[in-house]
């Protein structure tokens, strides 16, 4: 029995590790094919490493010649395919992070080309853009590691981001706002965990009642009270960057990591948290037995329903930090439907980041970059529409979904309710 | 695992028929009495009149008394009819509101019972209407006859591609048809923000595609300002058409064995994977009807913003519909009143449109959770009713 499960996970370790190769090769041809034939030879990309307004140490540009980076790119795309099929890997992540690589920079050549562009700039916008993904994902982690699915964090951060504007405008504190948010959030996903855990509702029926109540009363509150009296409730002011002093000296990573406000350095540090809380306390382990299998953990003494309760709530947390980003993290006021689905590609970037906390950050960063890039291609004037680039961060999704690159594995018992 | 859309057998098989429709459409009428009682509350709490409020409400999706007896007065005395037509504009109205939502509840309900939770009825209808205006707008001199169905058809396929993708990805890899679904909507905006801008624009400043031919325009049956139109009729034929196939055909039975017991199904030697790909082929042609009906017949244009609120609309009426095809026509029905009426309810108590999907939300939970209502009104039901499981996890 053991002989034949292990038979049959090699041919298909080989299967997949043939499989990844051919991606690679794919990815080289397409980087010739659609960069390396329009490219044109002898001109230069010019990327600016100082990021206007940062205090960190002044470098010069980076003046890289175009052609030769994109031919490069293709070669290491089809060597590392190759020598995949021949021999292969069994890590998966550094061959997805191949592809990102060799695709991204051979990309950047191409619209760069003849042109300027600050390479520093987009990539601080990534990680800004990437806080509200990130910790929409971090939610879902947690939640779903003790297998209660919560789609309905989208609402969640629309009525966050709404009750800390809010709370913070009235008050005239943005520390009292957060709280208020975070409070709210904790409570919404609390009445989410009740319906699911006591009442047993469908996991994603709830979440999207959920949604269709934030978004309804975010709207209601709005039209009712918000509009009409301006900036009376509606004007909060945002979270000032602050600058860790040194570190933010240092040229590209200073301006990157280093200035930023609360919620990002927050996010940071939740991530750190997380991972540590995961797999490396008793919580942790408890957390992980009752999504993976609840009735031995129940066995062993593990109380399952609190356990998703605490998790949920915990979720719920971040989801209300995530909606106190988009007011007091980055506008200072609040906007019916400002999420914009962030949530949503939120949970795509958890299960890109196999339902752990580093992972769900990098696949978050991959949006904010996807998304910043997007913004900063409208500028350099390439001949894509800037929809089909706004398109990529949900097909690359589904092509995560269906397994061929790199497999996701939930959580056994996500989105099942538990029966003592 | 039970499934919501499939009640178990009932054990009290001698009670009457009264009692059995009781039972079946207490907790959805409640739900939604509920679900008004708590829209009312938060009118109340942001300071205005609930009951005047849904006056304003009643009025507006049904037409008010008053203006009733005053058009047929004017028409029996004089025979004008402009204040009858006034009169009965909002009742039409409703149930010109009520016609995508039939199409679209149906492309969700045909999913649950199958065990599918498609998420993507939005874009599918987006993308149905831009297909039924491509084929509205870009053909020209066609007789009615041949071009009305074209551009019907072209809205059922557009939506039946849009679903067909993630009804294929979830059959052959598993991948999880609500984030794919999602995934899809997603695609459609921009996809569609891209066509209206582009290739698809009419001339002039606003992204919004040309007219359709009046050729493959939805007849109207009344004068002016009254829409309602063919769509309607098409919709109830819908209905009748998936209650047909649901639940007199083989295939219909195979569909529902697979969404109440996917193992079972499979050991009794159906095809787990045409089904899923079918039932999606079908849920996004719904969808995409829905499109159809909407710029056929009461837009002839399509802009962007298009299909705001369709697809989770849909998917509270496929619940309150109990997922049958029937059930689903009454929810419709209740949600075109309510949406016709909230525009009135908006001008003349300045109560946001927004409080509907505050009652949808609060209406969703109720029905998804019947012990809640059972609880607050002391039914009495059946207690394997109340276990719900409708999806199975992100995974297989």
């Amino acid at each position: 029995m053991n002989h034949a499960i292990s038979e049959t996970n090699s041919a298909a370790k080989k299967k997949n590790r043939f499989s990844y190769g051919i991606v690679l090769i794919a990815v080289g041809l397409f980087i010739y094919l659609a960069f390396g034939l329009n490219t044109e030879a002898g001109l230069d990309a010019v990327f600016g490493l100082n990021l206007a307004g940062s205090n960190a140490a002044l470098i010069p540009d980076l003046t890289v010649p175009a052609l030769p980076v994109v031919y490069l790119m293709t070669l290491v795309a089809v060597f590392v395919g190759a020598y995949q099929m021949a021999r292969g890997s069994r890590s998966t992540g550094w061959l997805v992070g191949v592809i990102a690589v060799t695709f991204i920079v051979a990309f950047l050549m191409w619209a760069a080309q003849g042109k300027s562009f600050n390479l520093t700039g987009m990539l601080s916008s990534s990680l800004v853009r990437a806080t509200p993904i990130a910790l929409a994902a971090l939610c879902g982690v947690i939640s779903e590691r003790s297998a209660v699915i919560n789609i309905g964090l989208e609402g969640i951060m629309l009525i966050a981001a709404q009750v800390a504007v809010l709370v913070a405008t009235i008050t005239k504190s943005l520390y009292l706002g957060l709280f208020a948010a975070l409070f709210v959030g904790g409570l919404v996903a609390a009445a989410h965990a009740y319906l699911v855990i006591r009442y047993k509702v469908d996991q994603i029926v709830s979440g999207v009642a959920v949604n269709i109540f934030g978004a309804g009363m975010t709207a209601f509150v709005s039209s009712r009270f918000m509009q009409s009296s301006g900036a009376a409730l509606n004007n909060s002011g945002t979270f000032p960057i602050i600058s860790i002093p040194l570190l933010s000296k240092i040229p590209i990573l200073g301006p990157v990591f280093f200035e930023n406000n609360l919620i990002i350095y927050l996010t940071i540090i939740l991530v750190v948290v997380m991972h540590v809380v995961l797999y490396r306390t008793p919580w942790g382990l408890r957390t992980r037995a009752v999504g993976e299998h609840p009735k031995a953990a129940d066995t062993l003494g593990i109380n399952v329903y609190f356990t998703r309760y605490v998790n949920v709530i915990a979720g719920g947390v971040i989801a209300g930090l995530g909606g106190a980003y988009f007011t007091l993290g980055s506008v200072g006021r609040f906007d019916e439907a400002m999420t914009a689905g962030k949530g949503f590609i939120g949970l795509a970037a958890m299960i890109f980041g196999n339902w752990n906390p580093v992972g769900a950050y990098m696949s978050s960063l991959i949006f904010g970059f996807a998304d910043s890039l997007q913004v900063k291609l409208q500028i350099l004037r390439i001949p894509i529409p800037s929809e089909f680039l706004l398109m990529a961060p949900y097909i690359v999704t589904m092509i995560i979904l269906t397994g061929v690159v790199g497999r996701a594995i939930p959580p056994a018992a996500d989105g099942q309710p538990y029966e003592k | 695992m039970s499934n919501l859309t499939v009640p178990a057998p009932s054990a009290e098989k001698k009670e009457s028929k009264i009692g059995a429709i009781w039972r079946a459409i207490s907790v959805p009428v409640l739900a939604v009495v509920t679900g008004l009682i708590v829209g009312a509350i938060v009118i109340l709490v942001s300071g205005e009149n609930p009951i005047s409020a849904y006056g304003a409400l009643f009025t507006g999706s049904f037409g008010s008394p008053a203006a009733y007896v005053e058009g047929f007065s004017i028409w029996f005395s004089s025979g004008q009819t402009g204040a009858l037509v006034r009169a009965f504009y909002p009742l039409t109205e409703s149930l010109v509101i009520a016609t995508p939502y039939i199409f679209a509840g149906l492309a969700v309900a045909v999913g649950f019972r199958c065990g599918l939770f498609n998420i993507g009825a939005e874009g599918q209808f987006f993308i149905g209407a831009l297909c039924s205006a491509f084929v509205g707008y870009s053909l020209r001199g066609l007789p009615m006859i041949v071009h009305l169905p074209l551009a019907i058809l072209a809205g059922a396929l557009g939506g039946a591609l849009w679903g067909a993708i993630p009804g294929y990805l979830k059959a052959k890899f598993g991948a999880h048809e609500v984030v794919n679904t999602i995934m899809m909507n997603w695609i459609a905006f921009r996809l569609s923000d891209w066509l209206l801008k582009g290739p698809m624009k009419a001339s002039g400043f606003r992204p919004v595609t040309p007219n359709i031919a009046a050729s493959a325009e939805l007849p109207r049956f009344f004068p002016d300002p009254i829409r309602f139109n063919l769509g309607f009729f098409l919709a109830l034929l819908a209905a009748y058409l998936l209650y047909w196939f649901l639940f007199k055909t083989t295939l219909g039975f195979e569909i529902r064995s697979v969404g109440a017991n996917p193992d079972a199904a499979k050991y009794a030697g159906m095809n787990i994977i045409r089904n899923f790909v079918l039932v999606m082929v079908i849920s996004g042609a719904l969808a995409g009807l829905a499109g159809a009906a909407q710029v056929l017949g009461v837009d002839h244009w399509v802009g962007q913003g298009f299909s705001a609120g369709y697809g989770f609309d849909a998917i509270a009426l496929a619940l309150l519909g109990h997922s049958h095809p029937a059930g689903v026509v009454l929810a419709a029905l209740l949600f075109g009143f309510l949406r016709g009426g909230a525009t009135n309810m908006q001008s003349i108590a300045r109560i946001p449109i927004d409080i509907i999907s505050i009652i949808q939300g609060m209406v969703i939970i109720f029905i998804a959770a019947p012990a809640i209502i059972r609880g607050l009104y002391r039914l009495r039901g059946a207690k394997d009713d109340d276990e719900a499981v409708l999806t199975r996890g992100w995974g297989k």
